[in-house]
């Protein structure tokens, strides 16, 4: 009887306890969603508005007039339409060559057996703790003897040679997938170049969306590669184009923020529609590495 | 002919046998097959296998291992892209350690960098995780906006968030004020340019974020529930359950993105004029001073030089993480070595 009582006690404070910490929790959420989104706002309110909007103090929330020109206006300071265009065709060509080279490259890790492989596999690991910059130096007194500084060459090969990190990725993947595929298929007589390509592409086909996301995410927001290697202004990338911009004029922050916000939605836009993958990219890498 | 082999092999071997090692299925199929050797049955899948991997082996060979081992050789010359190769000996390192002051300052700014920025966005991707990973309604609409500033990258982001930053004009100092604190110049104050990156690197903190959630969800809830039996509050259970079982988690981050913070760059080049490394060369970051020497003055042996300490430096301190990393991580299930 009392311990009933007393049972009943604990339930109705341990719920109690429940609804104010599921409160607790909700406030913090939305305080800290509300912190995280004002920049993005910030960055499009500040694209609307006047420059002498942008100059008051203190500075205001919503534009007073939402100036649109401001985006056409910025678009028509610099060749940008052809920047866009060649970063596209970076960004496209080296998605592909990534998403290719390193499923390829992951399928050897994966399903065939041959001698050294779990060596090679470790060294594969190793390189992700290679600092990029530590090969920075080197590489570009390889690419400048080649006589491959001011074309695409330097941007574009580096995918075709596979990333250690895509290999992993893809790798893990592979590895849930049945090997008794693999034997069916081979005992048909097809070769690996062909079950690669007719089996296990299909199959690991979220995981591709995963790393063709992240290379195409990746290309576009380099500025690194292109700061290095381009010196020609026809051949410049969006973000090299948009880095220049800021020199070349007086800060003008309505055109910067209006370009920002450009250049920034086609990976927004990209977030929407393929969340699941952005995320799912981040979870295999933990789920093994953990 | 390899076709027919293969069909009889895995017709008379039970299907198993493949799937552990070839050598055992290449053993079986000797014995009814005496011409396929066990050497020839292996050498098949080393080609295949070599083949596969070649793109990367060819990477590695060329883009990594070839140019690092090269630019040992460079650190110890004077080349300059268009000049001899001259062989001076220790000349470049002496310079880096006893006459280049830039050296020591702009490693003290990657340092000072990288020790207040691991700590606070792991404890802040730590905190996020354990609040989003509570069971409340529309939870998955908060992990989308946590996670959406971590994709966000490039110079758009630095711009928004000088303009941000702006003294008088930028939106953090204006919320700084509604609370009655007025705030810093930021980046025009050599004090507090250091601390302006660091706050940015916050936003993006929804990154890390996912590696722990993706790990808490997979904690028992028993563990919990035995703990409420014993009468523990949240607290409890964060440090004597929770902080334990994400350890391999906070391991692994910590390890990757303190390698990934010495490679700090495009932030202190976009964010200073004309990337020259801010006021009183407070933004002078390691690779932005190696940048400098290497692609502005073209002095690649001194730029090696740096490359290689540098690449030494992470190592040895990547080994000191993963030695020390032994007393504090917990590894489930007890194969904790």
């Amino acid at each position: 009887m009392i311990k009933a009582e007393s049972d009943l006690k604990f339930h109705q404070t341990k719920s109690f306890q429940e609804r104010t910490k599921k409160t607790i929790t909700l406030a913090f959420l939305l305080l800290g969603s509300i912190l995280l989104l004002m920049p993005l706002w910030w960055m499009i309110s500040t694209s609307l508005k006047s420059p002498e909007e942008i100059m008051q103090h203190p500075p205001t929330f919503i534009p007073e007039s939402f100036r649109f020109s401001n985006y056409i206006e910025a678009w028509q300071t610099g060749p940008f339409a052809r920047w866009g265009l060649n970063t596209l065709f970076i960004a496209i060509v080296t998605t592909i060559g990534s998403v290719l080279v390193n499923s390829y490259v992951a399928y050897g890790f994966a399903k065939i057996h041959f001698k050294g492989r779990n060596t090679l596999f470790v060294i594969v690991l190793a390189t992700m703790l290679i600092p990029s910059f530590v090969t920075l130096v080197p590489q570009y007194m390889l690419f400048s003897k080649l006589g491959w500084v001011n074309t695409y060459l330097p941007l574009i090969i580096p995918a075709f040679a596979g990333s250690a990190f895509y290999i992993f990725l893809l790798r893990q993947f592979m590895m849930t997938i049945p090997d008794e595929y693999i034997e069916a298929a081979r005992m048909d007589g097809a070769s690996h170049l062909r079950i690669w390509w007719h089996i296990m592409l299909p199959l690991t086909k979220p995981a591709l969306i995963t790393v063709a996301l992240f290379s195409f995410n990746a290309a576009w927001n380099d500025l690194l590669s292109p700061l290095l290697y381009l010196n020609d202004e026809n051949l410049y990338t969006l973000q090299l184009g948009l880095q220049t911009f800021k020199g070349s004029v007086q800060v003008q922050w309505h055109y910067l923020m209006s370009m920002s916000v450009m250049i920034l939605l086609p990976t927004v836009i990209l977030f929407f529609f393929f969340q699941r993958y952005f995320m799912e990219g981040t979870n295999v890498s933990s789920g093994t590495k953990g | 002919m390899q076709q027919s082999i293969m069909e009889e092999k895995t017709g008379t071997a039970p299907k198993t046998t493949e799937k552990k090692k070839p050598a055992k299925s290449a053993v079986s199929s000797r014995r009814f097959w005496q011409i396929t050797s066990k050497s020839k049955a292996g050498k098949m899948d080393n080609l295949s296998g070599y083949l596969f991997i070649s793109p990367w082996l060819i990477g590695l060979l060329f883009l990594t291992a070839g140019p690092l081992l090269f630019s040992l050789y460079v650190s110890f010359t004077d080349y300059n892209i268009t000049s001899q190769m001259n062989f001076v000996g220790l000349d470049n390192y002496k310079r880096m350690f006893t006459m280049d002051d830039l050296f020591w300052t702009s490693l003290w700014n990657t340092l000072y960098f990288v020790l207040f920025s691991i700590p606070l966005t792991t404890a802040g991707a730590v905190f996020i995780a354990v609040l989003l990973n509570q069971k409340i309604k529309g939870m998955k609409f908060f992990r989308t906006i946590y996670y959406l500033p971590a994709v966000l990258s490039g110079v758009a982001v630095y711009f928004l968030w000088m303009q941000m930053l702006s003294p008088s004009t930028g939106l953090v100092n204006t919320v700084l004020g509604w609370v009655g604190i007025e705030g810093p110049s930021w980046l025009f104050d050599p004090a507090w340019t250091k601390p302006a990156l660091i706050f940015m690197k916050l936003w993006s903190v929804g990154g890390g974020m996912l590696l722990y959630l993706a790990r808490l969800q997979s904690i028992s809830t028993a563990l919990y529930e035995a703990a409420d039996l014993d009468g523990a509050n949240s607290i409890h259970k964060f440090f004597y359950i929770t902080l334990p079982m994400i350890t391999p988690i906070i391991f692994f981050d910590v390890i990757t993105s303190t390698i990934y913070a010495f490679q700090i760059f495009q932030e202190a080049y976009v964010m200073t004029e004309n990337g020259d490394g801010g006021p009183g060369n407070s933004l002078l970051f390691y690779n932005l001073h190696m940048w400098k020497n290497a692609f502005e003055m073209f002095d690649m042996g001194y730029a090696s030089s740096m490359a290689w300490f540098l690449f030494v430096f992470i190592m040895i301190l990547t080994v000191f993480n993963l030695k020390i990393g032994k007393k504090w991580v917990y590894y489930e299930g007890g194969d904790n070595k």
